[in-house]
């Protein structure tokens, strides 16, 4: 076998041995669908009549591209405290012991990780569907929508991946990730339209990698209105390119650095 | 005969502190090695190094003929690993858990599975073979770590204290099953704190203490470098002990050990039962009472007592009254 398949196939033994994890663990799963329901149904009717929005759209079409970049970030923290788990339990280093790919381990995580989001965003979008949120564009667009919070979630991945190895604990994973994401998810465009935004916080906003998924996947919905303004940044008025090119240098940074780190660490 | 394990000069820092301080060691092809030392002896470094999870700061080491340094992906696929912790997944079977390293160490779908079903045989976990690991006792995690070491037939095989924290039965069990994987020609390097378990699985040992070999050979040889015979009693009232410690005092070969925990105290004599008469009409002169008294010959806990001051299990210099209790969980009495 070459190295590219050997790889190809010792990921797919992790992934697999993650996604029966997600099978046994009931509260895995609720963390996947159930929470995500409970997000959009409280946002859709709490914030929905509160929030000033341009006319020509309702705040289910507003806020769901925003649930879902939400929860696909959040998500992807689970690569993290995952990691850290199995190398509390001496996995890593029964893994490491073995004849298998050097990157499989992490390829496994990241992409069961992934196929968990994926689950929680079907989720969400049958959810939308029900409270009035719709896709007003074509098939082809719309899975393009689906990709760029699929991928840059996939990409947060492999930057939790590192974190679980260096910090080691899920406990200190989860509540480390949560300060970051937490308002990295909601000084974005997500909830709400950046013009309520004090200066200074706009400024950040705009150029938040968060929004410009959020503003990416709206457009491919088409849940922006006809003749809404163009923004001012130009993150924003690029969001597809913008969010792409932050991918690419997140995995281009992280895959290598979360690899080595692998290779290097060992439990106590 | 070969050496299938040759270690040289390994060396091996964390930060300020000095894990390994140049340690040599070489296990035969077909023999256990004991590698014996109290906590934080190095031991576990060791077989980081060996089953290539830690690169060593200065030394050599060869495993199954292959160079670590050059070569660590070739030892991988000879090599089995039983670390400290029972390394399963808890949410896989006991037959998902096999099939899962099987395949990872490149056996193949269906040899994965056979040798799965032939290896939960072995180690009595058909009957659970599909239940989680989750809902295993810790002797069948044991167990299943180091079938799961098993899987790929590896020509070296690395356990580090497989018996730590296991009940006496568990651990019987799991001697009986290394003892047969030795039969079957297995090469085994065995860390343990255990002094009745390195004695009883062990062709040759070897003796680490902050990271140096201290002493090396078979038992006999070891209990040979401590001598004699060893009087042994135990008080019923710990304060006791320092009149019964002089009273003994001038039959004494050599230093004495008061372990204030136990209540015992060891002393080393020569004169067999004539001492042990002299001894007992000593006693009858001190207000004491003593609970049991013997003529003992000395095992590997006397062994590490003498060369290091302290038991096997403690970590702890001996005679400090605050010291950890020398339990000796494994020492054969």
């Amino acid at each position: 076998m070459s190295t590219l398949a050997e790889t190809v196939s010792d990921s797919a033994v992790i992934t697999r041995r993650n996604l029966i994890k997600v099978k046994r663990v009931p509260d895995l799963i609720v963390f996947a669908t159930l929470s995500p329901i409970m997000f959009v149904v409280l946002f859709r009717y709490i914030f929905g009549g509160a929030i000033n929005l341009p006319p020509g759209i309702t705040y289910a079409e507003f806020l769901l591209p925003g649930i879902f970049a939400q929860t696909v970030v959040f998500g992807s923290t689970v690569t993290g405290a995952s990691i850290a788990e199995d190398l509390q339990k001496g996995l890593i280093d029964r893994f490491r012991s073995l004849p298998m790919s050097r990157s499989a381990v992490l390829i496994g995580r990241t992409v069961a990780d992934l196929g968990l989001n994926v689950i929680s965003i079907t989720v969400m979008a049958l959810t939308g569907l029900a409270v009035g949120w719709r896709i007003h564009s074509s098939i082809a667009e719309a899975i393009g929508g689906f990709l760029v919070l699929l991928v840059f979630a996939f990409a947060i991945s492999w930057l939790m991946a590192l974190v679980g190895l260096l910090v080691r604990t899920p406990e200190v994973v989860n509540n480390a990730s949560f300060i970051v994401i937490f308002p990295l998810t909601f000084a974005s465009n997500a909830f709400v339209p950046l013009e309520t935004f004090p200066s200074w916080l706009r400024g950040f906003a705009e150029w938040n990698p968060v929004s410009t998924v959020v503003q990416a996947s709206r457009e491919l919905f088409g849940n922006v209105p006809a003749g809404a303004p163009v923004p001012d940044a130009w993150s924003l008025q690029h969001p597809a390119l913008y969010t792409v090119l932050w991918t690419v240098v997140i995995l281009a940074v992280f895959v290598p650095l979360s690899v080595r780190a692998y290779l290097r660490t060992a439990s106590r | 005969m070969t050496n299938a394990v040759v270690v040289e000069g390994l060396v091996k820092r964390f930060g300020e502190n000095t894990a390994l301080g140049g340690v040599d060691l070489t296990v035969s092809e077909g023999t256990v090695l004991g590698l014996l030392g109290p906590n934080g002896a190095g031991k576990t470094t060791v077989v980081r190094i060996l089953s290539t999870l830690l690169q060593p700061d200065a030394g050599r080491a060869e495993v199954a003929g292959l160079d670590l340094a050059t070569q660590a992906d070739q030892v991988r696929a000879r090599i089995g690993l039983t670390g400290q912790y029972a390394a399963v997944d808890e949410y896989l079977t006991g037959a998902e858990n096999l099939e899962m390293v099987g395949r990872l160490y490149r056996l193949g779908k269906r040899e994965s599975r056979q040798r799965a079903g032939s290896l939960l045989e072995r180690f009595d976990l058909t009957d659970a073979a599909h239940r989680p690991a989750k809902t295993y006792s810790g002797g069948m995690r044991r167990r299943l770590d180091v079938a799961a070491s098993l899987i790929a037939r590896p020509q070296v095989l690395f356990l580090d204290e497989p018996t730590t924290g296991l009940d006496p039965r568990s651990r019987l069990a799991m001697w009986e099953f290394i003892a047969d994987l030795v039969h079957d020609g297995t090469t085994i390097l065995l860390t343990t704190q255990y002094l009745e378990e390195a004695d009883r699985l062990a062709d040759r040992m070897v003796v680490i203490d902050r990271g140096e070999v201290i002493a090396r050979g078979t038992a006999d040889e070891l209990k040979a470098q401590v001598g004699g015979e060893r009087l042994e009693l135990t008080v019923a009232v710990v304060e006791q002990l320092d009149a019964v410690t002089e009273a003994l005092r001038p039959l004494a070969q050599g230093e004495l050990h008061a372990d204030r925990q136990s209540r015992r105290l060891s002393v080393p004599v020569t004169g067999g039962t004539d001492t042990l008469a002299e001894a007992l009409r000593r006693l009858s002169g001190v207000r004491a009472d003593v609970l049991d008294i013997g003529l003992r010959r000395p095992d590997l806990d006397d062994v590490f007592l003498t060369l290091t001051g302290h038991s096997a299990e403690d970590g702890e210099p001996a005679g400090d009254p605050e010291a950890v209790p020398t339990v000796s969980a494994g020492a054969s009495r």
